[in-house]
């Protein structure tokens, strides 16, 4: 056992340092930072930035643009990404989109998809869940008929993440209602958000701010080479991807530097016990989560991949940064009240105005990508065995 | 970067749960709490058979010279046996303290007896009032002639009644609180003025409160640095520690295994109960706190080798923190899932669950260590 990093890991730290702090606009930086609304254009910029370099899919196969890292080079990257307050690589395209076109996809469709997807010329979205289908993704309803050459889509998709940025949208759709069993007769699409018919409609949030979306399929023609994997299998690709959304969502990186933050802020805060307990309890368990993260990682990288036990990465991972969230907003005491600026005149400190509403926005975290429970019921069953 | 044991950890571990399994049944060990003595001379005999006794010792003394790796693989496989033998007294206390801090005359005289099973050890260090802190010591050594004459109480001495050797923390100088001033003592059981009251523990070990009535020791007795012993206490304490937090992962892995099989086994309803939601995640969390506490573990016993000793103090405080909050949040659950069964005695999870309980306090609480973390920056 040895949790040193090797000379050539730390070397390549500092590569990925050097060039992250040569490269990341401090624009976009200031706004991962004080939790400013990020653009379209801030995170395609990141992403066409690392794309040029080679670095934005690391986890691809080398032919289609991957690194070649090992699993620990790659959480190098990350923690240094975090750390640095980059913003994020949106996951739908090149970590969800891409393993399933690789896995299931044609040679036509990786070669359509995967190249725009690497330079980030297409901004991608998931259309999974739907008002009547959370947790439960098998009740979904939005139709797809085959009609000769294309399929009709009609229906809804909701909490759609970064729905009003994108130009495709992934979707599981129900292409054979007849079947008495939920999980058969479910395709996957790629549609076009261009394509006619698609109307995106905002949610606001709890915390004021736009995320998530509404998007409304009214009979969308969606050409048939634009199925992945055969017709009506479509949960075999849905179960794969989840496998893949769960590994990797314990945000380490981002919660060390969010940890460093609240320290910072607190001040004096940090010799009241009261205060000091809570964070420290914190601390330790992001410091165990780590240690569990690279565990897991050692473990696949020698060939041994962990199994449903990596869910609880993304159970304490957002725990904590929920906790943080909430300790942060502490630090700001009555201050953290402030939302909005009415009277220009009144002295507005939109970082300290952004804790309150990070921490509602964090609250989604127990909920997204698998509530904690439905992550719970997975470990049950695949690790457990109960 | 790898976490992998290596070949001879993994045989090591192999022999010793071998022999465990086969010689430290529930049945076995009732038997042995029950004895006199409180532990099995055979087992002791059998543990420096198979070098189990010399595992962290220099090889000129019969050891191996091993990590705290290496004993990481032992302690976790005493703790899912729940051995009771003075192993952490001896090996991971007393021991210690002559390894680190004695002479070579120290070391030669006692090491190789102690890796031979020929010889044990205990560290008196703690005190009434003196809660978790080694800094507070009242019992007073003074210079006589050419050597010293000790006087006072130490408490809680973990396996104090057996040992053959007392490594006694007293104070040549200063107040009672004072980190400076303290020096450590090899001192033999045996010698006069030395009264060992012993009692048994929650947890069915051994411990004694020992009284020193002028007890002469010799120059050669002083273990380490006149004055400096707070050193070499807070080193040989934090070593101790991490084996403590490595003991824990191996009983709340016996009591997460011993629950999850009650749940798949025990019907109510007609059902097994383990289909009931409600304990799944129960369970679930159970198994969260086990893989956090491994990993915690894993970081203090590398780190308690390699660290300078702030990191050291640090990550130790860290590790018995989350390990303090892992053995009760799962011997609670471990008793709760278990329903009436785990309240009898005649399971081995009731047991478990008072390891547990007093593995969460040894060397300090949770309370205790989150605010020496916390004074750690």
């Amino acid at each position: 056992m040895d949790l040193n990093y090797s000379p050539e890991e730390s070397a390549f730290r500092d590569e990925v340092r050097a060039w992250i702090r040569a490269n990341l606009p401090d624009e976009a930086r200031d706004k991962v930072l004080n939790y400013r609304e990020l653009s379209k254009d801030d995170l395609l910029g990141w992403h066409r930035t690392l794309a040029k370099k080679g670095w934005v899919a690391p986890h691809w196969p080398v032919e289609w643009g991957g690194t070649d890292w090992t699993v620990v080079q790659r959480y190098i990257f990350e923690e240094e990404c975090g750390g640095a307050g980059a913003p994020p690589i949106v996951s739908f395209g090149v970590r969800m989109c891409a393993p399933v076109l690789l896995r299931f996809g044609t040679p036509e469709q990786k070669q359509r998809f995967l190249p725009p997807m690497y330079r980030g010329d297409d901004f991608w979205c998931q259309g999974y869940s739907e008002p009547g289908a959370g947790s439960d993704l098998a009740s979904l309803k939005t139709r797809a008929i085959r009609q000769g050459d294309h399929f009709v889509v009609t229906g809804q998709k909701t909490w759609t993440t970064l729905g009003h940025y994108a130009d495709w949208i992934f979707c599981l759709v129900r292409s054979d209602p007849g079947r008495e069993k939920r999980q058969e007769g479910i395709s996957f699409l790629l549609i076009d958000m261009r394509s006619p018919g698609i109307t995106v409609r905002p949610i606001g949030l709890l915390d004021g701010g736009h995320e998530v979306n509404e998007v409304f399929f009214d009979d969308v023609k969606v050409p048939v080479e634009n199925l992945v994997h055969e017709e009506h299998k479509g949960w075999t690709v849905a179960k794969y991807l989840l496998g893949y959304e769960r590994m990797g969502t314990g945000n380490i990186a981002v919660s060390k530097r969010e940890l460093a933050r609240v320290k910072a802020l607190a001040g004096p805060l940090l010799d009241d016990p009261r205060f000091r307990d809570r964070l420290t309890r914190v601390e330790v368990e992001l410091m165990a989560l780590e240690i569990t993260n690279l565990r897991f990682l050692d473990q696949l990288r020698g060939g041994r991949p962990p199994g449903a036990e990596v869910s609880l990465l993304k159970i304490k991972g957002t725990e904590i940064q929920q906790a943080l969230a909430e300790l942060m907003m502490q630090t700001a005491g009555p201050r953290a009240q402030a939302f909005r600026p009415v009277d220009p005149a009144a002295t507005f400190d939109r970082f300290t105005a952004s804790l309150g509403a990070r921490y509602c926005n964090m609250r989604k975290a127990t909920i997204y990508a698998g509530s904690n429970e439905i992550q719970r019921n997975i470990i049950a069953k695949a690790t457990l065995g109960l | 970067m790898n976490f992998e044991y290596t070949e001879e950890q993994r045989l090591l571990a192999e022999t010793l749960r071998r022999f465990l399994a086969t010689g430290y049944g529930f049945d076995a060990r009732a038997k042995i709490i029950a004895s006199p003595q409180g532990y099995s001379e055979d087992v002791w005999a059998a543990l420096a058979e198979m070098g189990v006794l010399g595992v962290p010792f220099a090889a000129e003394h019969g050891g191996f010279g091993g990590t705290t790796v290496d004993m990481m693989v032992v302690m976790e496989a005493l703790g899912e046996a729940l051995v009771v033998e003075p192993y952490l007294a001896t090996v991971g206390l007393g021991g210690q303290a002559v390894a680190r801090g004695g002479t070579a005359a120290q070391q030669a005289r006692i090491l190789p007896a102690l890796v031979q099973g020929k010889a044990k050890l205990a560290f008196a260090q703690s005190e009434r009032g003196g809660r978790w802190d080694p800094r507070h010591v009242a019992v007073r050594a003074r210079a006589s002639g050419d050597g010293f004459v000790l006087d006072g109480e130490k408490c809680a001495v973990l396996h104090g009644g057996c040992a053959d050797w007392l490594v006694v923390s007293a104070r040549t100088a200063g107040a009672d609180a004072d980190a400076g001033g303290i020096s450590l003592f090899l001192v033999e059981r045996g010698a006069p003025g030395v009264a060992v009251a012993e009692y048994r523990t929650l947890d069915s070990l051994r411990a004694a409160d020992v009284r020193l009535a002028g007890v002469a020791v010799p120059r050669e007795a002083l273990l380490g640095a006149q004055g400096q012993g707070i050193e070499l206490a807070e080193e040989v304490l934090d070593y101790a520690t991490a084996l403590v937090c490595a003991e824990a992962v191996g009983a709340i892995k016996y009591a997460h295994d011993a629950t999850l099989d009650y749940l798949k086994t025990r019907r109510q309803f007609g059902v097994p109960i383990g289909s009931f939601q409600a304990l799944q995640h129960r369970m679930v969390d159970v198994l969260i706190a086990y893989e956090q506490a491994r990993s915690i573990a894993c970081l203090a016993c590398v780190k308690v080798d390699t660290a300078e000793p702030a990191e050291r103090r640090r990550v130790v405080s860290a590790a018995k923190l989350r390990i303090a909050d892992a053995a009760r949040h799962v011997s609670q659950e471990a008793v709760q899932l278990h329903g009436a069964m785990g309240m009898t005695e005649e399971l081995k999870i009731s047991h478990t669950f008072r390891r547990l309980t007093m593995l969460a306090q040894a060397f300090g609480d949770a309370d205790h260590h989150l605010a020496r973390f916390a004074a750690s920056g």
